[in-house]
């Protein structure tokens, strides 16, 4: 008696605001746009060179940018991971402060900055360099990416690399191996969970944004996140706009179930 | 040797976060609309913002959305981590749970869109309404998973205890388990509260005409070039998040002091 009193309540929440939106955007997928039967011209429309350039193009500046990340962000998060207590709350607090300020707000910093007159080009020009144009390019998009997301990459990582055993490395120094060693066989391997939570954390907002490209991209360089807005806002076709969020998701589930299977530690619960 | 390299490497990485807002922050002062040159101190900006009526139209939107929106998200994603931890079996709590993460896994372009197809679909106005009930939904998910852990810390046989002493269930959950599960139900609301200020997307698609947040704001503004106003305006807001982080940092301290010297 009363066991049950909120369970179907939120049964009935997630069934309206989490199934029944997704299950619109596969019927409008499937669906002629004027007779609304169903189709597979939608899927077969986004399988246009066209389209298949744009998404291409989305995974690839996507895929570079989470490399970039990696890249840059591993080295910061074991700097995080040695320094002193102190110095440690102070640092991490520094990383994430920057992410607490509106992400379009960033964005547009970068405008201002990349801008032909902006204080980048200023600065070079103080130095008697060239100006650099990259403003509208990808490579503005690349740097707005990882501008943005470099904190989700040095973040996962640095908390897999505190909860690391220590004494893990004090035992590959005393079998005799050089710090590159321990670092290849020993801390790498052990912080890939956190490698693999990092990846999806950036990838993801990445492959879909449709905000850097628009404001840094210049819109002649279009991802899918844009095309996908102009079929929704501008043109008005819902059904192959559902399509090609369709694809997007797909995309996504898959890449995030290839990663969880390398991630033995995670709890479970992401996928029954 | 180490060490240098560790602190230039980290001094380089935090620059790189911190100089674009830095340089905002600088050019917000300066009476010239370009930002090559400083042509002298003005807080010209800084009128225009707070005169502009667009902008103030905007925060109060973003405002009044994060609140409610906080607040409801709060009481639902409760009731609900109370129903999943309490009320269900092995197999109905999977199902639920993945239902939960859905939203959170979704790329933010979908679920906008497809709340928007719903709000259309079931005849609502695209507008404040619709904008309030899309931050509540994606709210909720959060919200569990905060309080969620904390049901789990929470010993059993209190709540048994207390029904055995005759409470009622709903007694029993007012006044033993709630406020065991508060830090949880807190940490949650002012979780919601943020992804609400912060979000775009979800609330670009499911917004109508005429009802703007600072972020659609924002973007709209930016699309038609770089004005002075934003350099002001995300002088402000940058200032409140830092003085907020570093009121709350500061409170975390002397709480752990406090308990520390017990």
């Amino acid at each position: 008696m009363g066991r049950r009193l909120y369970a179907y309540p939120y049964h009935l929440w997630t069934f309206l605001f989490t199934v029944v939106p997704l299950a619109l955007i596969v019927y409008f997928a499937f669906t002629a746009r004027d007779t609304a039967a169903f189709t597979l011209d939608n899927l077969r429309q986004a399988a246009q060179p066209v389209y298949l350039g744009v998404l291409w193009h989305s995974v690839w500046l996507a895929g570079v940018s989470t490399f970039l990340c990696l890249l840059i962000g591993y080295p910061m998060a074991m700097i995080l991971a040695k320094s002193r207590v102190r110095y440690r709350r102070m640092l991490t607090m520094l990383i994430v402060v920057p992410m607490w300020m509106n992400f379009l707000l960033r964005t547009y910093a970068w405008m201002t900055l990349l801008e032909k007159n902006g204080a980048v080009n200023a600065f070079l020009g103080f130095l008697g360099l060239p100006a650099l144009h990259i403003l509208y390019t990808d490579y503005a998009v690349l740097l707005g990416m990882v501008y943005n997301f470099l904190p989700f990459m040095i973040l996962p990582i640095y908390s897999v690399l505190m909860k690391m055993d220590k004494s893990l490395l004090e035992a590959a120094e005393d079998l005799g191996a050089d710090a590159w060693t321990s670092f290849r066989r020993v801390t790498f391997p052990l912080s890939l969970p956190g490698v693999y939570a990092g990846t999806i954390m950036v990838f993801m907002p990445a492959v879909t944004t449709f905000v850097i490209s628009r404001l840094l991209g210049g819109g002649q360089y279009m991802l899918a996140g844009n095309v996908i807005e102009q079929q929704f806002l501008a043109i008005g076709n819902w059904n192959f706009g559902s399509a090609l969020s369709v694809l997007m998701m797909i995309l996504i589930f898959l890449s995030m179930i290839g990663l969880s299977r390398y991630d033995k530690d995670s709890d479970g619960g992401l996928f029954l | 040797m180490m060490r240098f390299l560790r602190r230039s490497y980290a001094m380089l990485i935090l620059g790189f976060l911190y100089l674009p807002i830095l340089i905002l922050i600088v050019f917000s002062f300066n009476a010239s609309k370009s930002r090559a040159t400083w042509e002298g101190f003005t807080l010209r900006w800084y009128g225009e913002l707070i005169e502009s009526e667009a902008i103030l139209d905007a925060l109060s939107n973003t405002l009044s959305v994060a609140v409610l929106s906080s607040l409801i998200a709060t009481v639902i994603g409760t009731l609900a981590a109370y129903a999943i931890y309490r009320e269900m079996g092995s197999w109905e709590r999977k199902l639920s749970m993945n239902l939960t993460y859905i939203p959170l896994l979704n790329p933010d372009i979908v679920t906008g869109i497809s709340l928007m197809l719903l709000f259309i679909f079931a005849g609502m106005k695209l507008g404040f309404g619709s904008l309030l009930l899309s931050h509540v939904i994606f709210n909720v998910p959060y919200v569990i998973l905060t309080v969620l852990p904390k049901l789990r810390q929470f010993d059993q046989h209190l709540y048994e205890a207390a029904l055995d002493l005759g409470a009622s269930p709903a007694y029993a959950f007012r006044h033993i388990v709630l406020p065991e599960i508060l830090p949880g139900i807190v940490t949650g609301a002012l979780f919601a509260f943020t992804l609400s200020v912060d979000d775009f997307v979800i609330s670009f698609f499911t917004t109508g005409s005429g009802v703007n947040n600072l972020s659609i704001l924002i973007y709209s503004m930016a699309r038609r070039g770089i004005h002075p106003t934003i350099n002001a305006l995300s002088t402000l807001l940058f200032l409140t998040v830092l003085v907020l982080l570093i009121a709350v940092n500061l409170r975390m301290e002397k709480k752990v002091k406090r308990e520390a010297r017990r």
